[in-house]
């Protein structure tokens, strides 16, 4: 079908492309995967084996396991959290209400905006200093006559990180919104339609038909969140620098390699994350690509 | 008709309610800004300001131009160039399948979905070595994983194009460089709108390859911005206004091309 020159010229083309991604993700991965088995602790590398010391000690350090409870917490509130105000956002928006497309752009807008920027707004509104100093949201609260509302935000003990993912919720809900939304806009109407004519009520129809249809965007929502919150990291900084309350596996990754030199134990924290991530994602591509073909 | 469509407003009071949740920091970030220095106080965070006045602007410029500039200075060119090459991986594996072509597109994609710092120590290690560092390295490495989701963008817009398209231009005669030249390319603008701006988007708003990569006179805004936030010195009412300067140029991006700022996000979605 095709000349066999512009054959070998796609392949040409292509390559650069190609071993870019070969050598600076798999061989990087490789890379990475061969120091977290090393006992390079210090500036020069040191490549000398160690099995798999820094994985095992990992799982006994109790900073780790802070890590572990916190991603945890953060990855349930903000997975639900964004899921359900992202449909809900979506459902409301989809009645063919006036200014639809203000409220668009406004839940959206967050996405445009880096995590370090709505962490350094949010720390100010999430002030937790009370009594005369009391200032942000709390202070708000308070003078509404709301004070059952007024918390410790991000230092509450142990759940101080459901603060921090509710400013991811903030952020991503948007992105959830405009996909369900897609998802709603491309369900025939006439399906409605047909249901509201054998006497279906508006939540039946929700429950039975349109749920079911957008189970693939429900899907691809818990894998863009529950992988983007695997990997939180900047959001935390921002609003907290490196507190050990709100400490998570990035940022203890960050600090023990650049901070403390360990590379062995930081490369050992990134290759967890990597196949925390890697088992979300592998069959969601292959599931992608399929249905894709079908189409 | 007339009750359904009463019921209908009363989605009004969530919809403000909800309004009001995500314009909240917006508006303290903008009140701020404008309030002058002798009217900051943390107790009147919520009030509006009694003039308008640029000193927490002024200010917090003074403190953030240089890394402004080197946002701008690294992120153009990593979108133009990893656009540019999406471009052309896109139209190869949409339109010239070779032996494997099926099996390059998801091994591409997978680096799209990595946690960066499962690559960042031999990363920091290959720059240091190479001599790649500062801006031009982190330049580089927006580029070289901006790849996956700038072909999957690209791969998916071709992939919907007719192949007589192709086939037309075949009989004619063109090469496939031709065909991407002069039949492609000129159709590809909006798709190069979409892909510019998720890559202009994306880069400016990193933080975690910024404050790897790069040492203090090279920090990008992102990092400024934080160790301005982490410093005790500068007060709250100038790291408002510093956040509004880091925000603003994607979010005039955002204001005046949300359209395809959207088509950018539903394409990270895998949907396409």
């Amino acid at each position: 079908m095709f000349k066999n020159k512009d054959k070998y010229l796609s392949v040409i083309l292509i390559s650069p492309s190609v071993i870019a991604i070969l050598i600076f993700v798999y061989g990087f991965i490789g890379w990475s995967m061969r120091v977290s088995l090393s006992n390079w602790k210090g500036i020069n590398p040191d490549y000398s084996w160690a099995g798999l010391k820094n994985y095992i000690a990992l799982f006994s350090d109790p900073r780790f396991h802070i890590d572990i409870r916190n991603t945890f917490i953060f990855t349930g509130v903000f997975v639900i959290g964004s899921i359900l105000l992202g449909f809900f956002m979506a459902v409301m928006l989809d009645q063919g209400l006036r200014g639809e497309g203000f409220f668009r752009s406004i839940f959206l807008f967050p996405m445009a905006i880096s995590y370090i920027v709505t962490g350094v707004v949010w720390r100010w509104l999430m002030n937790p200093a009370e009594g005369v100093r009391m200032s942000g949201l709390n202070l708000l609260f308070s003078s509404l006559h709301l004070d059952f509302l007024v918390n410790k935000w991000y230092t509450t003990p142990t759940w101080g990180i459901a603060a921090i993912a509710m400013t991811a919720i903030w952020q991503m809900s948007g992105y959830i919104m405009a996909l369900y939304l897609a998802g709603l806009r491309s369900i025939p109407n006439e399906l409605r339609e047909a249901a509201r004519i054998d006497g279906a009520s508006e939540l039946k129809i929700y429950r039975h038909i349109i749920l079911p249809l957008l189970t693939p965007i429900t899907l691809s929502a818990l894998i863009i969140l529950g992988h983007t919150s695997l990997k939180v990291f900047d959001l935390i900084i921002a609003v907290s620098g490196k507190q050990l309350p709100l400490d998570v596996p990035a940022i203890y990754m960050w600090q023990t390699t650049f901070d403390g030199l360990f590379y062995g134990r930081g490369a050992a924290i990134s290759i967890i994350l990597l196949l925390s991530v890697a088992v979300l994602i592998i069959p969601y591509i292959r599931y992608t690509l399929k249905t894709g073909v079908e189409q | 008709m007339n009750t359904k469509a009463l019921r209908k407003n009363w989605l009004y009071v969530p919809l403000i309610a909800l309004t009001i949740f995500y314009l909240l920091p917006m508006y303290v970030m903008l009140v701020t800004g404008f309030k002058s220095f002798a009217e900051i106080d943390l107790k009147t965070m919520w009030n509006l300001p009694h003039g308008i006045s640029f000193e927490n602007y002024i200010e917090a410029f003074a403190q953030l131009a240089p890394s402004l500039r080197n946002s701008f200075m690294m992120v153009i060119p990593a979108a133009l160039i990893s656009s540019m090459l999406g471009s052309l991986n896109g139209f190869i594996l949409a339109k010239w399948k070779f032996r494997g072509a099926d099996f390059i597109f998801p091994f591409i994609l997978f680096g799209m979905f990595i946690p960066y710092q499962s690559i960042i120590i031999p990363l920091v290690q290959f720059m240091n070595t190479a001599g790649i560092t500062g801006l031009p390295g982190l330049a580089m490495a927006h580029i070289i994983y901006g790849i996956p989701i700038t072909t999957l963008t690209f791969r998916n817009y071709y992939a919907s194009l007719p192949q007589e398209l192709l086939e037309a231009a075949k009989i004619d005669g063109a090469d496939m460089l031709g065909i991407y030249r002069h039949i492609l390319l000129p159709i590809s603008v909006p798709s190069f709108v979409v892909v510019l701006i998720w890559q202009f988007t994306s880069a400016w708003n990193d933080f975690l390859f910024a404050v790897i990569l790069t040492g203090n006179t090279e920090w990008p805004i992102t990092v400024a911005l934080n160790n301005m936030a982490g410093s005790q010195i500068i007060s709250w009412n100038v790291q408002m206004a510093g956040s509004l300067l880091a925000a603003l140029p994607t979010l005039l991006v955002y204001i005046f091309l949300g359209r395809y700022f959207l088509r950018g996000l539903l394409a990270g979605s895998l949907k396409g």
